[in-house]
């Protein structure tokens, strides 16, 4: 086991060189609707259990369930009233399960990327091998429903490996070079994209999905009103939008169905859509675009600049 | 040591659910339902009436609100009588006070105890389900099937005798239940079930032995979820309620009539500074023209009879 991570450096906020997103934007928005499929009765893990109660579990099961079979409709008509194409977190199987969601997305052209086959199939145990034949079966699920090359990845219920981002990257490259494999959305270690070493040496980073402001954690971990919720959206918006003066943030909303869109919380959720794009600098994106827009524009210099602060004490 | 390949097996990954209980469909592609009168959304209030025994033996798991301090927990125990004592006849002059038809949940062993309390409900122009034997006897994967069956016709039979009216509905303790209970739940003459909260209409669901519907009973709106769990204010506890309240008569504009249903548990909105939040949510619903507001089983019979004729 390793005392730290050791795929980034220290990269210190101040004086980073100056990123500007297409037209002049402030601040990258991309909103990440986590689309799941958590099993009825998943085999066990022996590092962690699926379920607090033996299957079938259904206090955690059905709520999750109405994200799929009332939820989503939801969220789609909100982001569809405010001009915004979801970066889908998805479980693949749900592509075999509900073809039918997986072609609303596609009708509104959305960008889908991996979360993993299912939500209650975790990478703890596997071996490398194990979890590199997950990872392609999932980029490959995704190619052989909608095209779509999958540019990024989000380990199934945050289960990771010391090795998941280098694996993504590699069976990226393996079966469409650089289309796919492109970008991490498991660190959460800062609010502007960052380069990441992989072990192949691919040019890949990590995209802002800040669980700060992921409903989950919001509403189920950190027990947040509805209301409230809203409002810290429009602060961390607001602080990112005034930084972006600088050089340009991200901001990224990851949502839950089964959280968002119930009756009685997605109205402040409309409320912070509806501020947030009614702002003039902000460049409404997928995740893939602001992925493909860093590594054109930006990741070199960063990788300079990173160099060079490493060596600024000497 | 790696896990065994079986783990990245997927025999249920195919078109459609991950178990054979109901069909796969999404809320918004169902046929449009309207309730009596042409209103937009019905509201069932449910009230839960719980007995949470001092010798819980939390098999096999402790439920939520049960006892949680070493034996025995007068803490915890007096608290939730408090709700069946007190609390509940709060509530209940806040339903005659806003003309509310309500339902109440009740444990089976709690209805056999307290003839007085039992006698109050049946006063109200409501409807009685069955919310199992008490808190502690739980409906669980594994459980002994014979074990099961004999509490699930202990509770329905012995209820249905106290109320001398049959029982239509059932909600499990806790809202768990075995791979069995909807089996077991329709032998007994159940016709619905709360436990599944996957939707906000009701539907129909497959059991062994014929069908029953599922009538979810939201967990994300309750008293107990939001105030007693979260830990939001009693203030936001109301705000939440309008809000999906109005966001489904929204809804129901373009897709059909909708259904809410609270749940609400009197050892906890049933305290002194509690019960004006139930009053305000209360006032609101039998101040809307649009609501329907009804017990469970007559929500579930305007849905029947319309579905039915769809066929």
């Amino acid at each position: 086991m390793k005392e730290s991570l050791g795929v980034y450096d220290y990269w210190p906020y101040k004086d980073r060189p100056k990123i500007r997103w297409p037209n002049g934007a402030k601040v990258a928005f991309w909103v990440a609707p986590n689309i799941e499929f958590y099993e009825l009765d998943p085999p066990d893990n022996p590092y962690r259990k699926a379920w607090p109660q033996p299957s079938p579990a259904l206090p955690g099961y059905t709520i999750r369930d109405y994200g799929n079979r009332v939820g989503h409709r939801r969220q789609m008509a909100l982001l569809d009233k405010y001009g915004i194409r979801g970066s889908v977190s998805l479980s693949v199987a749900l592509c075999e399960h509900y073809p039918e969601i997986i072609e609303m997305c596609q009708e509104r052209d959305w960008e889908l990327f991996s979360h993993g086959i299912y939500n209650t199939r975790y990478t703890y145990g596997l071996s490398e091998q194990q979890e590199r034949d997950m990872i392609r079966d999932s980029i490959e699920t995704i190619y052989r429903h909608t095209g779509q090359k999958c540019a990024g990845y989000l380990a199934p219920a945050l289960s990771h490996s010391e090795r998941t981002l280098d694996l993504f990257a590699e069976v990226g490259t393996e079966l469409f070079g650089d289309e796919a494999g492109i970008y991490t959305c498991d660190l959460f270690h800062d609010d502007q994209p960052t380069p990441v070493s992989v072990r192949s040496g691919k040019r890949f980073i990590s995209i802002p999905y800040s669980l700060e402001m992921n409903d989950t954690i919001v509403y189920a971990v950190n027990k947040v009103e509805p209301r409230h919720y809203g409002e810290i959206l429009k602060r961390h918006f607001d602080r990112l939008y005034q930084e972006g003066e600088e050089s340009g943030t991200v901001m990224c909303i990851p949502t839950h169905n089964y959280q968002v869109s119930c009756p009685h919380r997605i109205k402040a959720f409309e409320e912070v859509l509806e501020y947030i794009t009614g702002h003039s600098d902000v460049w409404v994106a997928t995740g893939r675009e602001i992925a493909d827009y860093y590594l054109e524009h930006y990741y070199d210099a960063a990788l300079d600049d990173i160099e060079r602060k490493k060596g600024s004490v000497k | 040591m790696s896990l065994d390949n079986d783990y990245l097996e997927y025999p249920w990954r195919a078109y459609g659910n991950d178990h054979e209980r109901y069909d796969w469909s999404m809320l918004a592609d169902r046929p449009a339902v309207t309730w009596p009168g042409d209103k937009p959304l019905a509201v069932w209030i449910n009230t839960s009436l719980e007995f949470y025994p001092l010798n819980q033996q939390g098999k096999p798991f402790k439920v939520p609100n049960g006892m949680k301090m070493p034996y025995p927990d007068l803490r915890h125990f007096t608290l939730r009588d408090y709700g069946n004592r007190v609390g509940i006849y709060r509530c209940l002059k806040a339903f005659e006070r806003f003309g509310i038809r309500p339902t109440f949940a009740i444990n089976t062993q709690l209805a056999q105890d307290t003839p007085y309390l039992l006698e109050q409900l049946l006063a109200f122009d409501g409807e009685i389900l069955c919310h199992g034997w008490n808190m502690d006897h739980l409906h669980y994967g594994g459980q002994d099937k014979d074990e099961e069956a004999e509490l699930v016709k202990r509770s329905v039979d012995t209820l249905q005798e106290l109320t001398g009216r049959s029982v239509r509905g059932w909600l499990s303790p806790a809202k768990n239940q075995s791979w069995n209970t909807p089996d077991l739940l329709a032998a007994n003459g159940i016709e619905y079930c709360c436990d599944w909260v996957n939707d906000d209409m009701p539907y129909a669901f497959r059991t062994e032995n014929g069908p029953l519907t599922m009538m979810p009973l939201s967990t994300e709106l309750e008293d107990q979820f939001v105030i007693g769990q979260n830990l939001h204010s009693e203030d936001s506890w109301v705000e939440q309620v309008k809000d999906a309240c109005d966001f489904l008569l929204e809804e129901a504009a373009t897709q059909g009539g909708r259904m809410l249903a609270l749940n609400i548990h009197p050892w906890l909105i049933g305290q002194p500074h509690r019960i004006s939040s139930l009053e305000a949510v209360l006032e609101y619903i039998a101040g809307r023209d649009d609501i329907w507001q009804a017990p469970a089983g007559e929500i579930l019979d305007a849905f029947t009879a319309q579905t039915a004729k769809e066929d």
